[in-house]
């Protein structure tokens, strides 16, 4: 295993960059997610690595080499594709073994590394069948297989998840993590999931138009992201901006405390008024409107069903947020500044 | 009581009719197919039948008479050492032409598929032959195998291949005149076998070749192990069309040798054409057709196969 390095990288589609200078570190073992919206040059980023797009600028490094010269075969990586790339006219045994073809490996050894990589993901009873009899967690699995198969230095992972159903998918990513603990492999993983990115990511960075916003922890990420980008893009409802004394003050839903009896906690207090209440099962989004010197902003509150809700729709209530979950951002720049 | 009113409800009440009419597709079905089945049975049905029908009769162009005679025109044409010449050379003719037609149209794909400045005159060009019609490409080629004025003899004067002044007789000689054959059929069919081919790759998900490249093979890897064997079906596609218009096409011959020198370059197509039509011997010429039956009957068995293998997938 090793450690990927990307060095002031840029990708310019004529003339349009789609990789503005990123400058990230993958450790060796572990698992980064990059994340981002649609566009935000994630893949593009991660096909960079891989060797199937050329920078315009800039170096990769893995295991303290330089790959920018090398192609894809060369870098001792693996890949597996969002729509998993599987051979359509082999069967999963040659799918799994072509890498090792592809490495003059004799046929007696092929066939003891398929069945060991089988065996890890479990799908030695579909080594005869051809892709399309396949469903979309066994084709997952036998292209995981054939990216562990070659034993690369690192897994390079573009949205494997996105063609599976919901359900699926939970099972699918907490398999994911497990087989990457075990193999304790440099792994990239690139996704617009911010669930995904949470539940695996050892560190997270955030990506969007073409250049990194954030490079961080999950925790990091969520409780002190870097601008108002991240702060609005990570976490479902998005982290609330009110405008106060020329910046703008931040807070996740779920820190809200409402009360209309004028208590005040330590920290942030805002007069509102309740614009609606949504019940969706475990919890309750109500939806607030903050009076402000500029104007009223709209902000997400998040209570737990199990909590007395002590608001009634369309009623004026104080909104009051603890200190320690207060983020600072600039209004002009969006960059965090302190409290 | 036939007041303006109640006619008026008559008029509304029809015009939904018909429209009920054309929603119903065990109507509107029948109705869409109807001028291809005429169109079908009169040009293709009746003188599939009348070949039938004359190949097993004494029919000709200069009898009214008509008798049943068997299978005495089949043994007349089996015989007959000018057929077998042309059922040999429509079989190598359509053999060769279709060889070279797969390995340039292939090249062609994979030129018309990759990105580079130009590509839409490439594209055009390569085109060209399919939209020019035979009669004026057929001139051009007359032109250009002319033992005389030949562009090709010219260059290879200049070249010193041959020698100035002893002009290759492209049309006069056994071998060169098959040669002209299946250059100008092969030219013909490869603009649509090109573009079979580039409708095939470029539905060859680029990935494939991608996740190939990481997984450690080379060009000629990807070409043969990937490449290839998706295109297979596709190029089948484009063989099976080849045959049939090789096979059937009479234009190349009788535009460039008329089956000379000598029945050199004779097919079953133009011994049809020249016997059954030009000396009104119906009867022959409706046997000899009926040879080329059989191979077109697999062919088009072949790709119903094909295209239902597809529907499958």
């Amino acid at each position: 295993m090793a450690e990927v390095e990307v060095r002031d990288i840029r990708k310019a589609f004529g003339g349009v960059p789609a990789v503005d200078g990123v400058n990230l570190v993958c450790h060796d073992g572990e698992y980064l997610v990059l994340l981002g919206p649609s566009g935000c040059g994630k893949t593009t980023l991660l096909r960079m690595i891989a060797g199937l797009e050329h920078p315009t600028e800039g170096d990769i490094l893995i295991g303290g080499h330089s790959v920018r010269g090398l192609p894809p075969r060369a870098r001792k990586i693996a890949m597996v594709f969002q729509s998993y790339a599987l051979y359509p006219h082999k069967t999963v045994e040659h799918n799994i073994s072509f890498p090792l073809e592809a490495q003059g490996m004799t046929k007696e050894e092929r066939a003891t590394r398929v069945r060991w990589a089988a065996g890890l993901l479990g799908i030695e009873s579909l080594l005869q069948r051809k892709p399309r009899q396949l469903s979309g967690g066994e084709r997952q699995r036998v292209a995981l297989a054939r990216a562990l198969v070659r034993e690369p230095q690192v897994f390079l992972l573009d949205e494997p998840l996105s063609n599976l159903d919901a359900k699926l998918r939970a099972s699918a990513r907490l398999e994911l993590k497990q087989f990457q603990q075990r193999l304790a492999a440099s792994t990239i993983y690139v996704t617009h999931d911010q669930v995904e990115a949470m539940g695996l990511g050892d560190r997270i960075a955030v990506l969007n138009l073409g250049r990194l916003q954030q490079i961080g922890t999950p925790d990091e990420i969520y409780h002190r992201p870097a601008n108002t980008f991240v702060a609005t893009f990570v976490g479902s409802p998005p982290m609330n901006l009110v405008p106060r004394d020329g910046r703008l003050v931040g807070f996740r839903p779920e820190n809200v405390r409402l009360s209309t009896d004028g208590q005040r906690l330590e920290g942030a207090s805002f007069a509102c008024h309740v614009i609606r209440i949504e019940n969706l099962g475990s919890d309750r989004y109500v939806y607030l409107r903050v009076k402000g010197d500029e104007g009223d902003t709209n902000v997400i509150a998040k209570l737990a069903v199990a909590e007395q809700l002590p608001v009634k729709a369309d009623e004026d209530a104080q909104l009051s947020v603890e200190q320690r979950h207060l983020s600072y951002f600039d209004q002009k720049t969006g960059g965090r500044i302190a409290a | 009581m036939s007041e303006p009113v109640a006619h008026r409800t008559v008029v509304f009440d029809e015009s939904p009719r018909v429209h009920h009419l054309l929603d119903r597709e065990n109507v509107l079905g029948p109705v869409m197919l109807a001028p291809l089945l005429v169109y079908l049975v009169a040009l293709v049905g009746v003188p599939l039948v009348l070949v039938f029908v004359y190949a097993f009769s004494d029919a000709s162009t200069g009898s009214p008479t008509y008798s049943f005679v068997g299978l005495s025109t089949f043994q007349r044409t089996i015989a007959d050492e000018t057929f077998r010449t042309a059922l040999r050379n429509t079989i190598v003719f359509t053999i060769l032409s279709q060889v070279v037609v797969i390995v340039l149209a292939t090249i062609l794909g994979f030129v018309m598929t990759a990105n580079f400045r130009g590509k839409w005159i490439v594209r055009f060009l390569v085109l060209l032959p399919w939209t020019t019609p035979i009669a004026l490409s057929a001139l051009a080629w007359l032109w250009m195998l002319d033992s005389l004025f030949s562009p090709f003899n010219w260059i290879l004067g200049q070249l010193h291949v041959v020698a100035e002044g002893t002009p290759v007789a492209w049309l006069g000689e056994n071998t060169l005149a098959v040669g002209s054959v299946v250059a100008l059929q092969a030219w013909r069919t490869m603009p649509l076998a090109a573009v079979i081919l580039m409708a095939g790759l470029t539905s060859i998900p680029p990935e494939l070749n991608e996740q190939a490249a990481i997984d450690g093979a080379g060009f000629w890897r990807r070409l043969f192990d990937i490449t290839f064997p998706l295109l297979t079906p596709i190029m089948m596609v484009a063989i099976l069309f080849g045959i049939v218009a090789t096979f059937t096409d009479m234009a190349a011959v009788y535009i460039l040798t008329h089956g000379g020198p000598g029945d050199a370059t004779q097919v079953l197509a133009s011994w049809s054409f020249y016997t059954g039509i030009e000396s009104g011997s119906l009867a022959d010429g409706a046997a000899i057709g009926v040879f080329m039956f059989p191979v077109l009957l697999g062919v088009c068995l072949l790709m119903l196969r094909r295209a239902r293998r597809a529907e499958v997938l």
